[in-house]
């Protein structure tokens, strides 16, 4: 124990040190300089004021007041075709999974309340259908969603066309057979065994490879970037795709962590998944659309740049709250519960810029879908950011570890925020890839109503049944299988939410298809919730 | 690019500090943890029948890893066993602790429930035991038989849940995966622990 605690003394100290030092060299170099200037470089010159939402509007929302302007419109127009074929590869196959995934999800829950549903084939047994759903919505969905968003918003952050597309391309074929080989060998039962790390890690490697092929264009047109500033985006979206490949190679070394340490291996990886890939492709879009469709930059540049180093430093060591109360050392759940906790800054520095951003614009929320999908995930963000710190807290995780209750803050985190956000990034970008307008406005209408009502329905009946559960089990006065049949209800409603949510994703799916295939009306006017509303846009 | 490349070093960076906080410092440190002498290897029946149980996902539903009485009494007062040390896990490749409870903690179920023939029928169908049980059956790892031969292991089930002519046999899966569950019996003292049992001074 000794050798740990001072370990721990010199590497505090070492840390401190290097910060001062940073703070010093930033102080000396104007770091904190560059403030509202950076955040208008997602602006094309003159176009500050004016929304990018829609797409084709008949009315064009913003063509340039001059030559130069129009010139710049007119680059950011080729920008956006570049990447055509590369987003289009990862979206398409995003949705693709989202529908596989929300199937699975479906019949998971029902097996949680009907047991003998399905139940005579070892390949949809309760056991392999829910790691399936949980692989295929994040490395499926999840994942390649965020990366074709990526993809997409790359070329506009350095205002030059991709370069290296075709990487890409190959990356998201690669990907997808690494979906198919792994969730195929789940259902025949060769998981690897640990939550979030399921595929065989010969498979993983076609994930790496898959990721590294990204990596590419990324850096080949960060190469070309014709902006000084980076926006704060990049800084998202560039650390994510540095981040997971590291991540997923160090946690799937098999052999390596034997026992008790696999465990803190398997979670430090689980909940860095959330924080250092997902999250930051999540927060990144909602920094470009927001301040896009409203015409008007984020409030703060600064704080932005102290929620990123800040979601960096803290966020990448809070895994260990998976085990409060389990056989690790408490050194090690106590530093990340405090790293937890810690998140509430850049959580706060986020919601500050993104809500503030939004003050007295609400009124788009009733015609913009992206806009609504894209603030109401990033709202979703601030809550379940702000309830995981809560779950961290000792006293807290005693009654929810072990219950629904995670379940719904888990769906809470990937669905309501994330998924949301990058429901709201598909509608921005596939009008301006395939110079179509989304057909129907009733369809997206319905796409909301369906995967809200079913998230809130998923959320608000587990959360309770999971707090009653978790209370519950901490007195051995209830008996066990009182519990069980406490919860059940909670397990149905469950199943109610799903379905809806099941139901959206099959709505957005086919609006999807109906957007690659021409369907509709095109281009004669653009698709808002509310066709009236949009004078009001200003 | 030297700001792109700067910032990817220092995220890079970043990560780095939080793998030797949480991934290398852990692995020194637990793995220099004294092995329990009481604890035992598993067989190869047993490593089989893990693999069974992580095939059929189980860790979904059940924890292997009581907590503290004092910290989560509950598990105590149910009877999970004391709580677990890291060397309790010694020859756990890759671990099972889980994080749900939709079932009970698995990780003293061989000295709670110690008949093979209890293991079987209750994975044969639970609602033999616990009729409101929402936990899957697992036909799969049986056979249906006109009559056990020599050697199989027969579950023998109420009328109402068994078939209507024949007998029920153990698959070698069943056999193994009941066999780990028999040896997950945790209940020798742990010498990392404080020994709180005796009265203090």
């Amino acid at each position: 124990m000794t050798p740990t605690i001072a370990m721990l003394l010199i590497i505090t100290f070492l840390l401190s040190t290097v910060g001062l030092l940073l703070l010093i060299w930033s102080i000396a170099n104007n770091q904190f300089s560059h403030g509202q200037a950076a955040a208008r470089t997602i602006f094309s010159p003159g176009e500050e004021g004016h929304s990018e939402d829609p797409a084709l509007a008949a009315k064009p929302a913003f063509t340039g007041d001059n030559t130069e302007q129009a010139i710049a419109i007119a680059a950011r127009w080729t920008a956006d075709q570049s990447s055509r074929t590369a987003v289009l590869a990862w979206l398409s196959s995003a949705v693709f999974w989202l529908v596989l995934g929300s199937f699975f999800g479906l019949i998971t829950s029902v097996k949680m309340h009907l047991p003998e549903f399905l139940m005579s084939s070892e390949f949809l047994t309760f056991g392999r259908v829910r790691p399936v759903h949980l692989n295929a919505v994040t490395y499926g969905w999840a994942s390649m969603a965020g990366i074709g968003a990526a993809l997409f918003m790359i070329p506009r952050l350095f205002k030059t066309s991709l370069a290296g597309g075709k990487y890409a391309v190959m990356g998201s074929v690669i990907w997808n057979i690494g979906l198919v080989l792994g969730l195929g060998a789940i259902t025949l039962g060769l998981s690897d065994g640990e939550e979030w790390l399921e595929f065989p890690w010969q498979v993983d490697l076609l994930f790496v490879v898959g990721g590294a092929l990204c990596a590419i264009p990324l850096l080949l047109t960060a190469a070309n970037r014709q902006v000084e500033h980076l926006y704060v985006t990049s800084w998202y979206l560039m650390a994510a795709l540095v981040w997971f490949p590291i991540l997923f190679l160090i946690a799937n070394l098999p052999f390596t962590f034997p026992g008790a340490s696999g465990a803190t291996v398997n979670w430090w990886f689980a909940h860095n998944v959330l924080g250092l890939w997902v999250t930051p492709i999540g927060i990144g879009i909602a920094y470009y659309l927001i301040p896009k469709i409203l015409g008007r930059p984020i409030i703060s540049y600064q704080l932005s740049l102290i929620g990123f180093w800040a979601l960096a430093l803290f966020y990448s060591q809070v895994g260990i709250h998976h085990l409060i109360g389990g056989p690790i050392p408490t050194w090690l759940v106590t530093l990340s519960i405090v790293h937890s906790v810690m998140m509430s800054i850049p959580v706060i520095t986020v919601a500050i810029n993104h809500h503030g951003t939004m003050m007295g614009n609400f009124g788009r929320l009733k015609d913009s879908p992206t806009l609504r999908f894209v603030w109401i995930g990033a709202l979703m963000y601030t809550v379940a950011s702000l309830q995981g710190s809560m779950e961290a807290l000792r006293s807290i995780n005693v009654i929810t570890h072990f219950t629904h209750y995670t379940i719904a803050h888990a769906h809470l985190g990937m669905y309501a925020f994330l998924s949301f956000i990058l429901f709201g990034a598909v509608y921005f970008i596939m009008p301006r890839l395939t110079n179509w307008e989304w057909p129907w406005h009733r369809l997206i209408s319905l796409h909301f109503w369906l995967v809200s009502i079913g998230i809130v329905i998923y959320v608000v009946s587990l959360s309770i049944a999971g707090w009653k559960q978790g209370v519950a089990l901490l007195d051995a006065a209830m008996p066990f299988m009182d519990i069980v049949r406490m919860t059940l209800p909670a397990l149905q409603a469950r199943t109610v939410g799903g379905a809806l949510m099941t139901l959206g994703h099959l709505v957005f799916a086919f609006h999807f298809v109906a957007m690659l295939m021409h369907r509709g009306a095109g281009n004669e006017q653009p698709t808002l919730f509310r066709p009236a509303a949009k004078e009001t846009a200003q | 690019m030297k700001g792109a490349l700067a910032i990817m070093i220092g995220a890079a960076l970043i990560l780095l500090l939080a793998t030797l906080t949480l991934v290398v410092m852990p692995y020194l440190q637990m793995s220099a943890e004294q092995v329990p002498p009481d604890l035992k290897p598993y067989t190869e029946q047993q490593q089989r029948g893990r693999q069974v149980y992580i095939a059929n996902g189980c860790v979904y539903c059940h924890s292997q890893q009581p907590r503290d009485p004092g910290f989560a009494p509950g598990d105590r007062d149910r009877g999970w066993g004391r709580p677990s040390v890291p060397g309790d896990y010694a020859y756990d490749q890759p671990h099972l602790m889980g994080t749900m409870r939709t079932g009970p903690d698995l990780f003293n179920v061989g000295a709670r429930l110690p008949s093979i023939g209890w293991q079987l029928l209750h994975l044969y169908n639970p609602r033999v035991v616990h009729k409101d049980s929402i936990m899957p059956s697992y036909p799969f790892l049986f056979r249906h038989v006109d009559e056990a031969a020599e050697g199989d292991t027969v579950v023998y089930l109420p009328d109402a849940f068994g078939p209507e002519s024949g007998q029920i046999v153990a698959t070698e899966d069943a056999l193994a995966l009941a066999e780990y569950l028999l040896a997950l019996d945790h209940t020798y003292p742990a010498p990392t622990l404080p020994k709180t049992d005796k009265p203090k001074e």
